[in-house]
C-alpha cells in the first residue's frame, strides 16, 4: 500500500461512507443523490481548511473564551421559569401533560 | 419634504417631542411601505400590523401625557424590525427555517425586552438565511431578500431582511446578528451603519444559538447616533448569559463629535492584497484620504494570519452550530429534523465531522489555536493604532443566484469579516460610496469594548461624507 502524505494523514479523504456516517451521527436522513451532493461539496470546503496546516500551533494555546471570562457563577437562588402548560405549549404530541416522545428503546 | 419613515430616530425623537408628528402617522407610515414593497422585497417573514398600531397609539398618548416619557423611554413609539432569530414572546419565530415554521416563543429575548422596555414597537420579524448561515439571504425556507438598491442583486447576509427593510425606510432601526459579518456585511450592501459589538457586550440570551463562542448581536441604524443610542440600552450585564461581563455601559453617544485629531489609524495590508475588487479597493482608499484629512494618522500595519481566518472560522462555526441544532428533535416546539435545508445540513455534518472522534485535535483544536495567533495579531496592532479601517467585502454586491451552487465560494464572501469574530473585537460598518448604484462599506475596527471609539471616528467619517443620505428608488 502506498505510503499516506502528511496532508492525507491530517485531512483524510472524505469518501461517500464517511458522509453517511457523519449523517447519522447528527441524526440526518439523506437521499443518495444529497450525499453524492454534500461528499463533493464538503470535500471542497475541506480542502480549503487544509490551509491551516501551514501555521504551526505546537506551542500556542486555545481561546475558547475570547474575553477572558472565567468561573462565572451566579448566586444559586431559584428563579420563575416556564409553569407547565407554557413548556408544553410547542409540542404536537402530549400525554396526561407531559412530551410524547418516540420509543426509545424496542 | 422628507417622509417620516426615512428620518433617523434622533430625528423622529425630536419631531414626536415637539408634537410635529406621531408615533400613528410614522407607524402607518412604514406599515405603507411595507404593503407597497414587502413582495419584492421579502425583508420580512411576520408583520405585527394590529400590536404595531395599537402599541403606537399608546405611544402617542404617554408622550401628550407625560412630556418627560422620551427620556426615559428613548425608543418611545420608534418602529423597529427584529431579526427573525430573536424570541419574541406570542410572535412566531422562525430562524428563517421550516423546522420552526409554527414556534411560537414562550419569552423574550434580553435585548427585545430591552427595547421594548424603552419603548421600541416591533413592526415585525425580518428574513434571514435559515438560521444566520449565509452571507446573500438566498438560504432562508422563506425565499431571498432582495437589495432595495437593485432587486437583481443580494442585499447580503445573514441578516438579509432587517438590513433591507430599514434601507426600503420600513422601520427606523433593526437588530442583527453577526457571527462572521452577518451584520456588517448587509449593511456595506445595503448603505447603512451597522454595528458588530464586542463579544459578550450584548446578551445573546434568547437569540437562536448559531456559534456560541463567535455570536454577536447588533444593530442597523441610519446614523452613528442611533447605534449609539440602541448599544446603550442593548449594552451591559445580564444574569441569563454568563459571557456578558459587569462592565460598565458609558454613554455611547458622548464622544461623537469629539473628532479624529491625532488618532492614529491602522490599515492592514492583508486585508488590501489578491481578490479585492479595483473599484472597492479605490473607494476604501477614498476614505483612507477622508480619514487623513480630518487630522488623523494612518499608519500601514500588518495582521499576518488574516489569511488562516475564513478556514479556521469554517471549523469552529460549523463544529458550535452542529452542536446548537442538535437540540432540534421536534419534540417539544417544532418540526422533526427533515426539515432542515441544504446549508444546515452542510454545516451540521461538517462540524459533526471535525468535532468526531480521531479529528478533533486535527481541526476544532487546530482552529482555536490558529484564533488564538489571529487575536494575537489583533493585540499587536492596537498596541500601534487606536482603530483599524478596512474594507468590509472583497467586491460590491453580488447578483441573486450568483454564489449558491458553490457553497465555498459563498463562504468567501466574508473572508474580511471573520477575523474580528474570531478575535471578538467590534466593528462599525459605514456607508463609503457606490459601484454601479450599488452601496459599498467600510469597516472600522477597535479593541475589545471601544464602541465608544469607534463611534467618534464613524461620527467624524459620517459627518465629512453624504453616502448615507441617499435612499434607494423604489
Amino acid at each position: 500500500m502506498r505510503k499516506k502524505t502528511k496532508t492525507e494523514r491530517r485531512n483524510p479523504k472524505l469518501t461517500k461512507a464517511t458522509v453517511a456516517h457523519v449523517a447519522s451521527l447528527a441524526n440526518l436522513k439523506l437521499t443518495s443523490q444529497e450525499k453524492a451532493k454534500f461528499q463533493k461539496q464538503l470535500s471542497a470546503i475541506l480542502e480549503y481548511i487544509a490551509l491551516l496546516n501551514e501555521v504551526k500551533t505546537d506551542k500556542v494555546e486555545s481561546t475558547s473564551q475570547v474575553t477572558g471570562q472565567e468561573n462565572v457563577f451566579r448566586k444559586d437562588l431559584v428563579e420563575k421559569g416556564l409553569i407547565q402548560d407554557e413548556a408544553l405549549s410547542g409540542t404536537k404530541e402530549k400525554h396526561q401533560g407531559r412530551f410524547k416522545i418516540k420509543a426509545i428503546f424496542e | 419634504m422628507i417622509e417620516l419613515n426615512q428620518l433617523t430616530i434622533k430625528e423622529t425623537r425630536e419631531g414626536l417631542a415637539r408634537k410635529k408628528f406621531s408615533s400613528l402617522e410614522l407607524t402607518k407610515d412604514c406599515l405603507a411601505q411595507i404593503k407597497k414593497h414587502n413582495k419584492k422585497i421579502n425583508a420580512f417573514i411576520t408583520v405585527c400590523e394590529k400590536e404595531a398600531l395599537e402599541e403606537a397609539k399608546a405611544a402617542d398618548k404617554t408622550i401628550s401625557s407625560q412630556s418627560s416619557a422620551l427620556s426615559h423611554q428613548p425608543l418611545l413609539g420608534i418602529p423597529i424590525g427584529v431579526k427573525d432569530l430573536y424570541l419574541t414572546k406570542g410572535i412566531k419565530t422562525t430562524a428563517g427555517s421550516k423546522v420552526l415554521d409554527d414556534y411560537l416563543p414562550q419569552y423574550s429575548a434580553t435585548v427585545v425586552e430591552r427595547l421594548e422596555r424603552a419603548g421600541a414597537i416591533i413592526i415585525g420579524k425580518t428574513n434571514l438565511d435559515a438560521w444566520a448561515h449565509g452571507s446573500s439571504g438566498e438560504n432562508s425556507d422563506y425565499g431571498a431578500t432582495r437589495n432595495p438598491w437593485n432587486l437583481d442583486y443580494v442585499p447580503g447576509g445573514s441578516s438579509s431582511g432587517s438590513a433591507a427593510a430599514l434601507a426600503a425606510s420600513m422601520c427606523l432601526a433593526a437588530t442583527g446578528t453577526d457571527t462572521g459579518g452577518s451584520i456588517r456585511l448587509p449593511a456595506s450592501f445595503c448603505n447603512l451603519v451597522g454595528l458588530k459589538p464586542t463579544y459578550g457586550r450584548v446578551s445573546r440570551y434568547g437569540v437562536v444559538a448559531m456559534a456560541s463562542s463567535i455570536d454577536s448581536i447588533g444593530h442597523f441604524s441610519r446614523s452613528v447616533f442611533d447605534a449609539a443610542l440602541i448599544l446603550n440600552l442593548t449594552a451591559g450585564y445580564d444574569p441569563h448569559d454568563a459571557t456578558t461581563p459587569k462592565k460598565e455601559v458609558p454613554d455611547y453617544t458622548k464622544e461623537i463629535g469629539e473628532g479624529v485629531k491625532g488618532l492614529k489609524i491602522g490599515i492592514p495590508s492583508e486585508f488590501f492584497g489578491e481578490g479585492l475588487d479595483d473599484k472597492v479597493k479605490e473607494i476604501v482608499e477614498g476614505a483612507i484620504k477622508k480619514m487623513e484629512e480630518l487630522g488623523a494618522r494612518i499608519i500601514k500595519i500588518s495582521l499576518p494570519h488574516t489569511q488562516y481566518a475564513l478556514a479556521a472560522y469554517y471549523i469552529i462555526q460549523p463544529s458550535e452550530v452542529s452542536s446548537n441544532l442538535a437540540r432540534y428533535d421536534g419534540i417539544r416546539y417544532g418540526f422533526p429534523r427533515e426539515k432542515f435545508a441544504d446549508e444546515a445540513k452542510r454545516r451540521i455534518m461538517l462540524g459533526t465531522f471535525a468535532l468526531s472522534t480521531g479529528y478533533y485535535e486535527a481541526y476544532y483544536l487546530k482552529a482555536m489555536k490558529v484564533r488564538t495567533l489571529i487575536k494575537k495579531d489583533f493585540d499587536k496592532a492596537f498596541s500601534k493604532v487606536g482603530v483599524i479601517l478596512a474594507p468590509v467585502s472583497p467586491t460590491p454586491p453580488f447578483k441573486l443566484g450568483e454564489k449558491v451552487e458553490d457553497p465555498l465560494k459563498m463562504y468567501l464572501s466574508d473572508v474580511l469579516a471573520v477575523p474580528a469574530n474570531l478575535a471578538g473585537i467590534p466593528g462599525l460598518t459605514m456607508p463609503a460610496g457606490f459601484i454601479n448604484g450599488l452601496p459599498i462599506g467600510i469597516q472600522f475596527l477597535g479593541p475589545q469594548f471601544s464602541e465608544e471609539l469607534l463611534f467618534q471616528v464613524g461620527g467624524a467619517y459620517e459627518q465629512a461624507t453624504d453616502w448615507q443620505q441617499r435612499r434607494p428608488k423604489l
